[in-house]
C-alpha cells in the first residue's frame, strides 16, 4: 500500500492519532484531502482551500489538523457560502458560523465546501443551483440531501470528515444513502448562529464521519451555548468517545410504524439482520408504538416551509446576494427572488406563506403545532420503557438521478423516518448496517434530549458487529 | 386543494414573480402536496397545546449593553447597491 491510499485508508480520529504521535505532518495531511477534493469528480465540492491555513493547527490540537470539509450553507468568512443557490452565487460572508469557528479552533482547518440543495431543502442534492452531486457507490445514483455533498466527500474518502445540517433527515438520510455515520444532535446543542436558516425550529448542525468514534470526536468540539444563539444550551458534560464492548441491558424499542409497511424490502432484511446482531450483543428487542408517527410528515412539511418562507425573506436583492434590477422596490423584489430562486425552493416558500396566511393559520400552522406536541409525548412514552428508538434511516437505498424529481411528494416520503425526531428535538444517529443490492442501508437510533453519549456508545457496539466495509467507495 | 387565483394571491404575498407555466405547475404540483398533508386535520386535538418550544429553555436574556460590530464596509461590501453608508433600493412608489 502507498503512503497516500494508506492515509486516506485510517478514520480521522486515527489521522489526529498519527498526527500527535508526529508520525504523520499536518500539512502532508492537508495536502493529501487537498488534492483529493481538488479533483472531485462527483461534484461534491463547491470551493476547496489552495492550501493549509497559516498559522498550521496547534500540534496538540484535539482534532490533530485533521481538513473539515463544511456543507456550503454555513457561513465562512471570505470564503464562498451559497447555501447551494443562485441568489447567493458568490456570497463571500463578513463573518464565520459559531461551530466553524469551535472546530477550528479544536485543530480542524477548512478543506472545503460542499454542495447541497438549495438552502437544505431536498433529499437527493438534486436541488442545488450548482449541479447534482453522484453517489460513489454508484454513480448513476444520488448520494441523498441535503447534505449530499459532505456525505458523498467522506465516504469517497475527498475528505476525512465533514459537517452537515439536519432539518428533516438532511444529515442522516445522506449518511445512509453513501453508507457513513451521520448523527443530529439534540436541539440547542450546537449553535445555529452562522447557518443560513431554513427552519429555525428545527435545524441542528452535525457531524458526517466514516465511523461512530470520528462523529462523537468531532461532535465533542461542535456542542456548547453560545450567547449568538439564544436558543443553544451548555451541553451537559462532555460528548464521551464511545468504547462499549455489548449492549448488555439495553432496551431498543422498533416501531411498527416506521418499520413495517413502505419500508423496501432489501432495507428491511438489513434492518432485521441488524436487530439480530444487537440482541446478539444482549439488547432486549420490542416493538412499540408512535401513534402520531405517521402524521410527522405532513405536520413537517407545514412546519418547515412555514418557517422558511419567513426566513427567506431575507433574500430580496438588498444586503447581498443577486439583484435583478426594476423600477419600484416590490418589483426587483419580486423579480430577484423569482430569477434566484430554484422550483423546491419557490415551491416551499409557497406553501409555506399559504399554511401561515390569514384563514389558514389555525388550520394548518397551528395544527401542526399541535401534532407535534403529540409525536414529542408519544417519544417520552416509549422512552419511559426503551434507551433507543430504532428504525431503518431511509425507507429505500439509493435512488437513479432524476428518478424522483417529477413527484415533489414521492421525493418527500424520503424523510419518513427521520422527520419525527427533529420535530421532538431529539438526537438520532444513523450507521451503515449493510449493502442491498451492492448499495447502503442505514440504521438509525434515536434516543431522549442529551442521550448523545450514550447513543454513540451503543451505536458503536453495533457498528462493530455489523463490521462494515466502506472502502469500495473510496476507490 | 388550492386554486390559481390562490396560488397568485400566496405569490404576491411571498414576493415571487410566478410565469404562467409556474402558476399552473405550483397549483397542481401545491394541491396534490395538500392532498397528503390535509389528514392531519382529522385528528382529535381539542386540548392539545402546540410546540412553541421543544426543550425546556428559561427565556434568554442578557444585559443591553454596546459592543463592537462588524464596520459598515465590510457589511456594504455584499450589497448590490451601496450608497453612502447604507444599502440602495429602487423607490418603493412606482
Amino acid at each position: 500500500m502507498d503512503s497516500v491510499t494508506s492515509l486516506i485508508e485510517l478514520t480521522a480520529t486515527g489521522a489526529a492519532e498519527r498526527v500527535r504521535a508526529r508520525e504523520i505532518e499536518p500539512a502532508e495531511l492537508f495536502d493529501v484531502y487537498r488534492s483529493r477534493a481538488a479533483g472531485d469528480d462527483l461534484n461534491a465540492f463547491t470551493w476547496v482551500a489552495d492550501g493549509p491555513p497559516t498559522p498550521g493547527p496547534a500540534p496538540d490540537a484535539p482534532l490533530g489538523g485533521v481538513p473539515l470539509a463544511v456543507k456550503d450553507l454555513f457561513c465562512t468568512e471570505g470564503v464562498p457560502s451559497q447555501a447551494g443557490s443562485r441568489i447567493l452565487e458568490g456570497y463571500r460572508p463578513p463573518y464565520t458560523a459559531t461551530v466553524v469557528a469551535n472546530l477550528m479552533r479544536a485543530g480542524a482547518p477548512l478543506l472545503g465546501k460542499t454542495n447541497q440543495d438549495e438552502f437544505a431543502m431536498g433529499s437527493s442534492n438534486e436541488n442545488s443551483a450548482f449541479g447534482p452531486v453522484l453517489n460513489p457507490w454508484d454513480r448513476s445514483r444520488v448520494p441523498g440531501g441535503s447534505s449530499g455533498g459532505s456525505a458523498a466527500a467522506v465516504a469517497a474518502g475527498l475528505a476525512p470528515w465533514a459537517i452537515g445540517t439536519d432539518t428533516g433527515g438532511s444529515i442522516r438520510q445522506p449518511a445512509a444513502l453513501c453508507g457513513i455515520v451521520g448523527l443530529k444532535p439534540t436541539y440547542g446543542a450546537c449553535s445555529r448562529y452562522g447557518m443560513i436558516a431554513f427552519a429555525s425550529s428545527l435545524d441542528q448542525a452535525g457531524p458526517l464521519t466514516r465511523d461512530v468514534t470520528d462523529a462523537a470526536l468531532l461532535l465533542r468540539h461542535m456542542v456548547g451555548r453560545d450567547r449568538l444563539d439564544s436558543t443553544s444550551i451548555e451541553f451537559p458534560g462532555e460528548i464521551e468517545l464511545p468504547h462499549a464492548e455489548d449492549l448488555a441491558g439495553i432496551r431498543l424499542g422498533v416501531p411498527e410504524e416506521l418499520a413495517g409497511d413502505g419500508i423496501d424490502p432489501g432495507v428491511l432484511e438489513s434492518f432485521k439482520a441488524t436487530l439480530k446482531l444487537a440482541e446478539g450483543l444482549g439488547a432486549r428487542i420490542e416493538s412499540c408504538r408512535l401513534p402520531h408517527a405517521a402524521h410527522a410528515l405532513s405536520a413537517y412539511y407545514l412546519i418547515a416551509p412555514a418557517e422558511a418562507s419567513a426566513n427567506l425573506a431575507r433574500f430580496d436583492g438588498v444586503r447581498y446576494g443577486l439583484r435583478v434590477d426594476a423600477d419600484e422596490l416590490t418589483e426587483m423584489y419580486s423579480r430577484t427572488r423569482a430569477a434566484g430562486f430554484g422550483a423546491e425552493v419557490k415551491r416551499r416558500i409557497m406553501l409555506g406563506t399559504y399554511a401561515l396566511s390569514s384563514g389558514y393559520y389555525d388550520a394548518y400552522y397551528g395544527t401542526a403545532q399541535k401534532v407535534r406536541t403529540k409525536i414529542a409525548d408519544d417519544f417520552a412514552d416509549a422512552f419511559a420503557t426503551f434507551d433507543f428508538i430504532v428504525t431503518p434511516t431511509s425507507p429505500w437505498t439509493a435512488f437513479k438521478l432524476g428518478s424522483k424529481v417529477a413527484d415533489p411528494y414521492a421525493m418527500y416520503l424520503n424523510d419518513i423516518c427521520t422527520v419525527p425526531m427533529p420535530l421532538a428535538g431529539l438526537p438520532a444517529i444513523s450507521i451503515p448496517s449493510g449493502l442491498s443490492a451492492g448499495l447502503p442501508v442505514g440504521f438509525q437510533l434515536a434516543g431522549p434530549a442529551f442521550s448523545e453519549s450514550r447513543m454513540l456508545s451503543s451505536a458503536y457496539a453495533l457498528e462493530r458487529a455489523i463490521g462494515f466495509d466502506g472502502s469500495p467507495a473510496r476507490r | 386543494m388550492i386554486d390559481r387565483d390562490q396560488v397568485l394571491h400566496v405569490a404576491s404575498l411571498a414576493r415571487l414573480q410566478l410565469s404562467d407555466v409556474e402558476i399552473d405547475t405550483m397549483t397542481s404540483e401545491l394541491s396534490n402536496v395538500l392532498d397528503h398533508i390535509e389528514k392531519i386535520r382529522e385528528l382529535d386535538l381539542e386540548g392539545v397545546p402546540p410546540t412553541t418550544h421543544v426543550i425546556d429553555v428559561v427565556n434568554a436574556l442578557r444585559a443591553d449593553e454596546p459592543e463592537p460590530c462588524l464596520p459598515v464596509d465590510v457589511v456594504l461590501a455584499a450589497a448590490p447597491e451601496p450608497v453612502s453608508g447604507g444599502f440602495g433600493v429602487p423607490s418603493p412608489v412606482a
